[in-house]
Formats: structure tokens, sequence, C-alpha cells
């Protein structure tokens, strides 16, 4: 089932942008140099407006997760993972781990996964599957 | 309020004026914020309140890095921030708080990110959770247990055991939504709703409504019911998103809410007779005991376990059955104090005798928000 495109706004754009390219795009601060993430034009550790974006290696581990049994009518009939992933940069993201059976025996946390890239509208959402 | 106590010490507007087409509504506010900080000489490390309008003061803290003991949404229109200034000024003399952050941000023209983070449009939830199929609070308050469970050593078992004590706590009250007894397997084995989660392990979804009214401890005296008296107060937020907890394993809010009003209530644990902690989950109480102070971390479940919470153990635990048995309408918070106030009037269905001191402590989003009150029947 297709998946629906993340309205962005201007400080998240430059994200969205990197995803329809399938670059998983971060920020990092200039002066605490701490990555962190969802985006934001200033740190939020420091509050510094001098920051840059990188690109993250799409490398991490299985953080956390439910399996969703009642999943919402546009996810299917299907139970499903909505999960959570630490990079290896540091920062989690919520996600779907795809690829594997949606099994608490399939999904075992701390495994490594990586990022893969599922169409959603003009951009791609980042999804991860077992590395 | 008390005259020329509490001053200005940054000001300043939004960078640019007019048309903004490159901000949302949300960065309107913390670009205004970002300036007056810079104005005032601090750091979202210095802000410990939070107050804005249009916004909600719990995604604006944690847009900006802000662990707040203070949030005000007063939301009542164009003189919302009148308000949050003698709202702050109270805050400020009463010690809840030191240095308030009051911001206003609105893409009037632009309309730019209008819906805020939760609401639709283009907040950080619609686009940074929302595309993953979460479906509401069963899908989302529940994404960091798996891990929590891990790092704990407790089991699914114990889980469902959080559901089965308060039904025996929910079997005392002839107002509780369910009061049939449960077990273990029951729990178990109850339809799956988001692994690791069974319906049984989930709140009820109900209708109902509570309020309270309160006044000095010098008038209460004068009323025909016995006064409670608030002996302590917190609260605190960390984020509007589940999946960006700093701490899987315990909640910001809830351990720098907690600390708050045990202080003020000068308070230790073994003082307090009886504890409602918000139970949204079954994981919440188990978080609540660690977070609060009253286990150490990973001792929760087994302090359960040894029937500590249930009827006659030493700390009483959700005794009307909690959101898990009683009743939920939504915001459950409400009910958590009205049965505190029973029991310290000593009234309540499943009443705990003597009871002198009840913790109330509440949970607001999905571990976004927490509130936490402390009540004495002992007149100060």
């Amino acid at each position: 089932m297709p998946r629906n495109a993340p309205a962005s706004t201007p400080e998240t754009k430059f994200f969205w942008e990197g995803a329809a390219k399938g670059e998983l795009l971060l920020q990092r601060c200039n002066d605490c140099s701490k990555p962190y993430f969802p985006p934001r034009p200033f740190c939020p550790k420091c509050g510094s407006r001098s920051v840059s974006v990188f690109q993250a290696s799409g490398k991490g581990i299985l953080f956390s997760y439910v399996i969703n049994h009642r999943p919402r009518p546009d996810f299917g009939k299907d139970p499903h993972s909505i999960a959570v992933v630490e990079l290896e940069e540091g920062v989690r993201m919520l996600t779907n781990i795809v690829g594997c059976p949606q099994t608490p025996e399939a999904l075992v946390l701390d495994m490594p996964v990586k990022v893969t890239w599922e169409p959603a509208g003009e951009t791609q959402l980042p999804l991860f599957t077992p590395a | 309020m008390k005259p020329n106590s509490v001053a200005v010490v940054g000001a300043a507007e939004t960078t640019q004026m007019g048309r903004i087409p490159d901000m949302s509504v949300t960065m309107l506010h913390a670009d205004a914020a970002l300036n007056a900080m810079k104005d005032a000489g601090l750091k979202p490390s210095d802000i410990d309140g939070v107050a804005c309008a249009g916004e909600s003061p719990t995604n604006l803290a944690y847009y900006l890095g802000i662990t707040p003991k203070y949030l005000d949404g007063t939301g009542v229109g164009g003189c919302s921030f009148m308000l949050h200034v003698r709202h702050a000024a109270a805050a400020i003399n009463e010690g809840l708080c030191s240095t308030v952050l009051i911001t206003h941000g609105e893409s009037g023209k632009s309309r730019v990110g209008v819906g805020g983070f939760g609401g639709g449009g283009a907040g950080l939830n619609a686009q940074f959770e929302a595309p993953y199929g979460v479906a509401g609070p069963p899908s989302m308050f529940t994404i960091p247990v798996l891990r929590y469970l891990k790092t704990r050593g407790y089991t699914r078992e114990d889980l469902a055991r959080v559901a089965v004590v308060q039904r025996e706590w929910a079997a005392l009250n002839p107002r509780a939504s369910y009061k049939d007894p449960l077990t273990i397997d029951d729990v178990m084995n109850a339809d799956m709703i988001a692994y690791p989660f069974t319906k049984l392990m989930c709140c009820l979804v109900t209708d109902g409504g509570g309020a309270l009214i309160l006044t000095s401890a010098e008038r209460a005296k004068d009323f025909p019911q016995k006064p409670v008296y608030i002996m302590g107060t917190g609260e605190s937020s960390e984020t509007p998103m589940v999946s960006q907890m700093e701490d899987f394993n315990s909640s910001r809010a809830f351990t720098v809410s907690a600390a708050l009003a045990m202080k003020e209530a000068g308070i230790k644990h073994s003082d307090v007779d009886h504890l409602m902690i918000y139970d949204a989950f079954a994981h919440l109480p188990l978080y609540g005991l660690e977070d609060l102070g009253f286990c150490k971390p990973g001792e929760a479940a087994g302090f359960i376990n040894d029937r500590n919470t249930a009827i006659g153990g030493k700390l009483p635990l959700n005794t009307n059955g909690g959101g898990l048995s009683y009743m939920h309408s939504g915001m459950y918070g409400m009910y958590a104090l009205q049965e505190s106030v029973r029991q310290l009037r000593g009234i309540a269905p499943a009443q705990v005798p003597g009871a002198k001191i009840s913790v109330s402590h509440g949970v607001g989003g999905m571990f976004a928000a927490s509130g936490t009150v402390i009540f004495s029947n002992e007149a100060p």
C-alpha cells in the first residue's frame, strides 16, 4: 500500500529532499558537535544556531518496538512493527522494520539493521531491514 | 501578586517581521525565544519555565531543549500573554521556577506548518512518527516498553500482574467499570493490541468527568467537608514524541515532577500512605514506582509481586482500580486526584485505614508531560 508523503516545513525540507535521493541526513551542532534528530535549525542542547547537515551511515540497531495488531486503515490488515532504531551516530528515530517476519522471534532487540527506502509521494521514508 | 517582585530581563521579536514564508509556526516561537535568550544572555538550560499560546508548552520546551519545572498553556486569545506574565510572576514568587520564557509565534499570512506538532499539518509528530503507522496511544505509549523489560529483566507477566492486582482493588469499588477477578493467564491470553500489550494491559475507554474546588487553608476550615490540603506539587515535560525520550527506561518528566513535589512537601517516601500513578497502560505503575523513588530501578515488578501495592500492602496503589479497571475517559488525571481526596477524607470504597498523606502522579501525552500533587489531611 503506498505511503502518504509527509508534509515538510522550511526547517525539515532538507531531510525530505535528502530522503528523496536515498540520503539519510542528520544535523550536528558546530559548537558542541552533538548530532541530533528530528531536524531544527538550532542545537537543542546549547541553543546555537550554527549547525551543519551531514549524511548518516544508515546503520544502527533495533532499539525497541511494538507489533501493532490493529493497523491503521492505510496499513492494511496484517500486524506490523513500529520500531525505534538507534543509529550509529547516536540518534534514534521511529520507523518500521521490513524484510523479515513481523514476529517477536524475528524482531530481536539490539540486532543490526540498515536503512532501506520506501517511496512516499515525492520523497521516501527511511525504513530499516535486518543487516 | 507581590508588587515589583518580578522583572522582565529578556525581550525580543522574531528576526524578520511581516511575511516569513521560511519559518513554521513552531520555529517562529523558537526564533523569538532564541532572540530573547540572546538579549538576556541566557541559554535554554537556564530557562525552567515555559508559557505559550497557539503552541503547546510541551512541544516548545522539547524543541528548544528546555527541562521545565513550570508550564503554562493558558490559551484565552490575544491577551493570553498578559495572563502568562501574571501566572509566571506568581510561580516565581512561589518558588516553582526561577526563569520563565513566554513566547508567541503565528504564521498568520504564510500559514507555514500550521497545525502544530501533534495535530496533523506538518508538525514533528506528523512528519517523523505518523508515517510509520502509529495508531493512537496503544501503539505509541507502548513503544519504549520492550527496551525497558530487557534492561530491567522484567517479563510480560510482570505487566499482566499490574492489571491483576488493580482488578482486586476495583472489586471493592461499586463504581468500577470492571470488578470480576483476573488471572495472569486471562491478561496474557486477551486479544493482542500492540505486542507486547494485550487488551487487558490497556486502559478502558469510558465517559465521565470530575471537578475540584480549592480555597485557602484558612478558609477551608469553615466548609462542610473535611479539608484535604495541598502539601507539595511538581510538574515537568520531556518530549511530545515518545520515540525521542532520552531514556526508554525512565521518564525525565516523571523524575523531575515527583522530586519537586517531594521536596516541596518535605516528606520521605516512607511517609506516604497512599499512591496514585496514572495507569493508561500496565507499564506506567512500574515506571512510576521507580521514577518517583518508591523502588530502585529493577525492583518495581518484585515490589508488586510481593503484594506491597495490593490490599493490605504497605503502599496501596491505584485503589480505585485505576485506568485499567475503574474508568478512563481520556484524561484520567482528574480521577487519580479524586481518589486521593476520597482516601484522605476517609470515604473511599477501598479505604486505606488512617491514610494521612497521598501522592497523585499523572502523565500527559505519551510520557510527554507530568504533574504530581501530594495531599495531606492534617491541618498546616
